[in-house]
């Protein structure tokens, strides 16, 4: 325990001295949180949109001021004819350009199914659909609206429901995918450098060669990097929370726990690239492209896993962040038991006892 | 005088390449023993085995009266190892060095304090108790990486090429501190390529592809290959040597 303990602290003492180490751990969760949540979001504020009304009664003229209104657009453009729409999109004044026709509120009135067309610049395909959608819902909560006020108005159409992010917010996706890329970063990636490098450095034999078990070696290694990846957890959730207005609806012992065994895994990983790579580069791409980069693209947090190619969803399947960000999103975003999530932990939980195993053999092998 | 290290046919095989190839020895308590070979000789091998950091594939070794087989536990309690490649943590002070290792090696902490002070009195490095390791010249982080390898009193020390890249006249101190680990009855076991150094050894052995050709002291060696030095010895033998370098 003693041996331990001086082991452990001495562990500490490398990663305080190392300003990169330090900036890593403390600085890129940070970082990365606001990139995500101000740079890389996917979310639509006041788009530029462009609006030719072709009917300019009473309804369409409160539609169009809804959409102005509403805290995805701005209408910067009134046509009067469809040829200078063109023009428009071709100078990128507007991303979206809405059509009403003629007679809009007689034809509704007299259920004659009025058409509105919307023009959307596609060059970014998944921007364009995104931007259709929140104006349909724009559209179709204003008519809600008018057919209150109104006697019964023609059919509408569109009718989107958005469970439980009903503000299509990024952030509510991305902060679970940040979690696990950090730990990822900081138990698999910067563990396992920190053991090969005493293994590269020498520092090892001398470890060997003195009376300290191999276990406590490996136990009082990972034991800071535990330490900074529950402050890592800590410090997303607090900038989730307070800064980016993420709701945290499930129960926090949970959520702690799962982050305790996700932790866990992504330690015995390092543990494993450790016993593999003989040079801290090799681990270093071990690391970032075993696990690292597949976390990223593969678990869900950027792209959705049952839209892609079989093979990359068999992938998928055996990739831990895959299943920490589903059960965090579950738990965190949607605030469900603890029974809906039994399957994740279930998965993390063999899986890390599995690597364990896996790892401390291969460890204690390399010592023969 | 007793025998620290007791070594009978010992051999070690990695497939068929026999690196270690049936070796005998003796060394006795406070003997310097200077372990000679050229690269890939086996004498690194020959040392992780005494040390209990591998096992023989035949033949037996007693290390400070223990066992390299079954008691490798009480083998590693009682000596001390350093080598060239690494010379304490870079970015740890002298004291917490001095400290990690007096702790690993299960010492009080009293005992710490008190022997770390004397030591530092000992090897003038008062003002330098608090320096980052890597601030310190190559030939001061030798001397405090050696008088940290005996700080735990063991019986008997491994140096592993201890004063590679070193200038002579730090060579000459270093020499000295190990002068004084044997006057207090600490073994030296210690492997160089320096042929100068291997004069300062109570006694040599100089192996050959995995073989002890030679041992005896410096003295006895040059008289029996009628050479003028250790280095002379030294080149006779190597000669023999069919092995080509790993």
């Amino acid at each position: 325990m003693k041996q331990f303990l001086s082991f452990a602290k001495k562990e500490f003492l490398h990663i305080f001295r190392d300003t990169w180490t330090m900036m890593i751990i403390l600085v890129l969760p940070v970082i990365m949180m606001l990139l995500f949540g101000y740079a890389v979001t996917t979310e639509i504020r006041d788009t530029n949109i462009g609006i030719l009304d072709n009917s300019g009664d009473e309804i369409s003229n409160r539609l169009i001021d809804k959409l102005d209104e509403s805290e995805y657009f701005s209408v910067v453009k009134v046509f009067k004819s469809n040829s200078e729409i063109e023009k428009a999109f071709r100078k990128s004044e507007i991303s979206l350009s809405i059509i009403i026709e003629n007679d809009f509120s007689k034809k509704l009135i007299n259920q004659a199914n009025p058409k509105i067309q919307m023009i959307a610049d596609a060059s970014d395909p998944n921007h364009a659909k995104t931007l259709v959608n929140y104006a349909s819902g724009v559209i179709a909560q204003s008519l809600m609206q008018e057919s209150k006020a109104n006697s019964p108005l023609s059919q509408i159409n569109t009718e989107i429901k958005l469970l439980y992010n009903p503000l299509m917010k990024s952030s509510y996706n991305f902060v679970p995918g940040v979690m696990g890329f950090i730990i990822i970063i900081v138990c698999s990636m910067m563990t396992s450098i920190s053991i090969v490098r005493e293994r590269e450095r020498g520092s090892m034999e001398l470890l060997l060669v003195s009376p300290v078990k191999p276990i406590t070696i490996i136990l009082s290694k990972v034991t800071p990097y535990f330490f900074l990846s529950i402050i890592n957890i800590l410090t997303i959730f607090l900038v989730s929370y307070f800064v980016m207005g993420v709701p945290i609806k499930g129960s926090l012992l949970w959520i702690f726990l799962l982050c305790i065994v996700y932790i866990l895994v992504s330690l015995s990983l390092g543990i494993l690239v450790s016993t593999i790579a003989k040079t801290q580069l090799v681990a270093l791409v071990i690391s970032a492209i075993i696990l690292l980069m597949p976390s990223m693209l593969l678990s869900g947090m950027m792209f959705d896993i049952s839209s892609m190619p079989l093979i990359l969803q068999a992938i998928a399947q055996v990739m831990p962040a895959k299943w920490f960000i589903s059960a965090i999103r579950k738990l965190m975003i949607m605030g469900v038991d603890v029974r809906f999530v039994l399957n994740e932990f279930l998965v993390l939980f063999s899986m890390g006892v599995v690597l364990i195993l896996i790892s401390l053999k291969k460890y204690k092998n390399r010592l023969e | 005088m007793e025998d620290v290290i007791i070594v009978k046919d010992l051999t070690k095989r990695f497939g068929h390449f026999v690196a270690v190839d049936n070796i005998s020895f003796n060394v006795k308590k406070g003997e310097i023993f200077g372990f000679l070979g050229a690269n890939g000789a086996g004498k690194t091998t020959a040392m992780r085995i005494l040390c209990g950091l591998s096992r023989p594939t035949s033949g037996e070794a007693m290390v400070g009266g223990f066992d390299i087989r079954h008691e490798t536990e009480k083998i590693k309690k009682n000596i001390g190892y350093m080598s060239q490649k690494f010379s304490l943590y870079q970015d740890l002070k002298v004291w917490e060095n001095i400290k990690l290792f007096a702790g690993i090696y299960g010492m009080k902490k009293n005992e710490i304090a008190l022997k770390t002070d004397i030591l530092l009195n000992e090897l003038g490095f008062e003002k330098e108790k608090d320096t980052l390791v890597k601030d310190l010249p190559l030939g001061w982080k030798q001397k405090l990486a050696f008088s940290v390898a005996i700080f735990h009193n063991p019986k008997i020390v491994f140096l592993d090429e201890p004063t590679g890249g070193v200038d002579p006249i730090t060579r000459r101190q270093f020499w000295e501190m190990i002068y004084d680990a044997s006057q207090k009855g600490i073994t030296v076991f210690v492997t160089t390529h320096y042929m100068d150094e291997a004069e300062y050894c109570d006694r040599v052995s100089i192996m050959v592809d995995g073989r002890i050709e030679a041992m005896n002291s410096p003295k006895e060696l040059k008289r029996e290959f009628n050479a003028e030095n250790i280095d002379e010895v030294f080149r006779l033998l190597a000669k023999k040597s069919t092995r080509k370098e790993i």
